[in-house]
């Protein structure tokens, strides 16, 4: 992978310190390692998986790399949202990476992925770059969907990434319906659904549940539980906060989602489960340490004191880094060139796409309908152009 | 011959049946690509030319059967009679059959059979993944459905009844039309989504809404609404394989109207109006049952001289203004017949658009006739009262054409 790449280029002598302990390089070693999660599974009506979790040196050193990128990103694009280059709603991720990453390194890209406005991260676990990722919320030509959608409609389908949807829940009944269509083509892989503790009171999910469990569809519907809707903590919303429960008849599993080896065995078991048997819920015990979206300070409804607890008890960059070090397999001088390696390419990345264009007049009328028909010029009138644009 | 200017629904149903057999326009031609054409039980049928009236078109099947297995060309087709939810369903089977990304779900289509029959027998030919049962739930299936067709499957969602579409309007308006355009193009969202609406018999004001008016101003959302069993099946057919959602409105009361269709395969176009009686005097657009009730009232207003031109504008978004513009043009005078609510309504839309367009070719005001702006009342006069009738449209004919 990339990261491998990336790690092997950093010369081993680049302070006085490293060159005493000559050519030591970062591990990409694939040999396996055992790792217990921070805590154990809690399950609804299913045998929990085991806490011991495989992962490799390499895989690691890729989870840190890939959710220091993410961080990087979100916070760059508080950022670009502050100086006035990013509008409209921006709701972002940092905090959360670990659901992303974690899932992300249990599936395959044949398995899709839904999800609904805090897409940022996704849509780069699921391989999109960082350049049509900030065009996209600059709103520019080479933005993933040409600058149409913004930050609310990211979509990637050559990975199964289907977004990126604005209406809280909505995209839960289209994430069953996409494990509809696996299974109606014999397909051996399944749908997540991603949506909220908020979302997690939409009717529609009850609806798309009970048709997913009847017709036994391969949905995994994964509630990244960040505790707060907005700015009404759970306790407010949801009578039962036990999440992973909700789904009565169907089994659930409650994860830590701050930890990336849970996350990343619960999505292995969950994958098996849907496949085999149909829906299962996910609860992914997760925190955002900015508010709901750049328009909310996320300070009036929680503590200064609780954010920062979580960012020092649970972060999960800060969980792997430790795990890295743990296990000798990087210094922190490696780590930290990583991260400055990281810092440079998404500034590298933001210069780029700053240099892309707006879209055109003319792509205001593209895509509403597919193939024309001639109506993508104006309104009723589908033989002729009747206004002229500015 | 029912009474000209009876306003029962059992007589208007009657006049359905010869107004339908008359009025319909010509066959197209059939689909490009190799499909072999389906000569059924032709030699059983009695393939006369389509009658001008009924009792001259039962004298007809009466001559033929005495000599049937006599091949017909009359038409240089073969043809055969079918209700208008057959023609429906022969349309969802052929579609079906020929292409497997096609399947069908709703409330009761599949082991019921449908509630107006229209998914009959689809479930034993197809299967349970292919006919779908869903429990009551709108919304999400209806949601199922756009993420279905987002990967590449080409759903036909049935609405029990249009009504209760309003409880999918969020996936619909937000998911259906736009995940074209807000993902840049890259996803297509094929769905036909398809049922009953309009007033019925007395059926109550939930059952019986006309959601046109909900619908048009949705973007990337293509509508048409069929009225004969002929458009039916070719509207139907044409909405599956459109790459653009489509959101297909029949009426409550047509489903039995009789007609004689085209044993070979057809296809309407999905933007194109249908030209039902050409004449000099005034155009009236219409569409689905309200044509009917324009037909009506053309016998009347023909024997007191006016010359109507009847156009069925069937798709009514977008509007073939090409075709509605070249018929103004003639007659320079435009009444609009419509089932829809006043306020909001196709004919405000069409309105607009008309004048937009063909002002200078008007010479009166147009006229808009839509139902009223209340919610049907389950009394028989009341809701007669609510929809427009012949009587009403002779008289705006003759107020127009002054």
């Amino acid at each position: 992978m990339a990261a491998a790449a990336l790690l092997r280029r950093i010369p081993a002598a680049r302070a006085p310190a490293t060159a005493l302990m000559a050519a030591r390089t970062i591990s990409d070693s694939t040999a396996p390692l055992t790792i217990e999660t921070s805590v154990p599974f809690t399950s609804h009506i299913v045998d929990p998986p085991s806490r011991d979790v495989t992962t490799t040196p390499a895989e690691l050193l890729t989870f840190f790399r890939d959710m220091s990128l993410m961080r990087r990103m979100e916070i760059a694009a508080d950022s670009l949202y502050k100086a006035k280059l990013i509008r409209g709603f921006c709701h972002l991720y940092d905090g959360q990476e670990a659901v992303a990453v974690g899932m992300e390194a249990a599936i395959t890209r044949s398995d899709s992925i839904i999800t609904a406005y805090r897409d940022h991260c996704i849509y780069l676990a699921r391989g999109g770059d960082l350049v049509s990722a900030f065009a996209e919320l600059m709103g520019r030509q080479a933005g993933c969907s040409r600058g149409k959608g913004g930050s609310m409609h990211f979509y990637k389908k050559d990975a199964n990434f289907y977004g990126g949807h604005g209406i809280v829940g909505a995209q839960v009944p289209l994430g069953c319906g996409l494990a509809f269509a696996q299974k109606y083509r014999k397909e051996e892989s399944a749908t997540f659904a991603l949506y909220g503790d908020g979302a997690a009171n939409q009717g529609q999910l009850f609806e798309a549940l009970n048709i997913s469990a009847l017709w036994k569809l391969p949905a995994i519907l994964v509630c990244e539980n960040n505790h707060y809707g907005m700015g009404t903590a759970e306790w407010r919303a949801a009578k039962s906060p036990a999440y992973y429960k909700r789904g009565d008849y169907v089994p659930g599993l409650k994860v830590d989602g701050m930890d990336v080896l849970a996350v990343k065995q619960a999505c292995k078991f969950a994958k098996e489960h849907a496949v085999a048997n149909g829906p299962i819920v996910l609860e992914m015990d997760t925190y955002r340490y900015h508010g709901h979206s750049m328009s909310d300070p996320g300070s009036t409804y929680r503590t200064r004191d609780e954010i920062s607890g979580v960012r020092q008890e649970r972060d999960p960059i800060e969980r792997v880094r430790k795990l890295i070090l743990a296990h000798d397999l990087a210094t922190p001088a490696e780590l930290k060139d990583m991260e400055k390696e990281i810092r440079k390419e998404v500034d590298d990345a933001i210069a780029k796409a700053k240099e892309s264009p707006m879209p055109d007049t003319s792509e205001l009328f593209t895509n509403v309908f597919v193939k024309g028909f001639g109506v993508d010029s104006f309104g009723a009138d589908r033989k002729e152009l009747r206004a002229t644009l500015p | 011959m029912a009474a000209a200017s009876s306003s029962s629904l059992h007589a208007t149903a009657a006049a359905l049946h010869g107004v339908g057999a008359a009025a319909s326009s010509k066959p197209r031609a059939a689909a490009p690509g190799a499909r072999s054409v389906r000569v059924a039980a032709a030699a059983r049928r009695s393939g006369s030319v389509r009658a001008r009236g009924g009792m001259v078109a039962r004298a007809a099947v009466a001559v033929t059967c005495l000599v049937f297995c006599i091949p017909f060309f009359f038409c240089g087709r073969l043809l055969h009679e079918v209700l208008l939810f057959e023609a429906l369903r022969e349309a969802l089977i052929e579609e079906m059959k020929a292409d497997p990304t096609v399947y069908v779900f709703g409330e009761d289509v599949g082991h019921y059979g449908g509630s107006y029959k229209v998914t009959k027998g689809l479930a034993e030919m197809f299967g349970d993944l292919r006919v779908l049962d869903t429990p009551i739930a709108e919304n999400s299936f209806t949601g199922m459905g756009v993420g279905a067709a987002m990967k590449g499957l080409r759903p036909i969602i049935e609405g029990m009844n249009m009504g209760f579409l309003l409880l999918a309007y969020n996936q619909i308006s937000n998911n259906c039309g736009m995940l074209h355009y807000t993902s840049g193009g890259q996803f297509k969202i094929p769905v036909v989504i398809r049922g009953p609406g309009g007033v019925g018999r007395q059926l109550g004001a939930e059952h019986s809404q006309r959601l046109e008016s909900y619908f048009q101003s949705i973007p990337g959302l293509q509508m048409v609404a069929c009225s004969t069993p002929y458009n039916a099946k070719g509207l139907m057919k044409a909405a599956i394989r459109s790459e653009n959602p489509v959101v297909l409105f029949e009426h409550v009361l047509l489903y039995n109207l009789k007609e004689k269709i085209p044993d070979e395969e057809y296809i309407c176009c999905l933007e194109d109006v249908e030209m039902v009686r050409p004449g000099e005097h005034v155009t009236i657009l219409t569409y689905s049952r309200m044509r009917y009730h324009v037909m009506q009232a053309a016998k009347t207003q023909v024997n007191k001289g006016y010359d109507p031109e009847v156009i069925d504008i069937r798709s009514l978004k977008p509007f073939d203004l090409h075709t509605i513009g070249n018929s103004i043009k003639k007659t320079n005078r435009v009444l609009i017949v419509e089932e829809c609510m006043r306020t909001g309504g196709i004919g405000a839309s069409l309105r607009a658009a008309i004048i937009d367009n063909f002002w200078d070719y008007l010479d009166a005001p147009i006229m808009c006739l839509s139902s009223q702006d209340v919610p049907t009342p389950y009394a028989a006069p009341l809701e007669d009262a609510t929809v427009v009738q012949p009587a009403q449209i002779v008289a705006a004919v003759e107020q127009i054409c002054q």
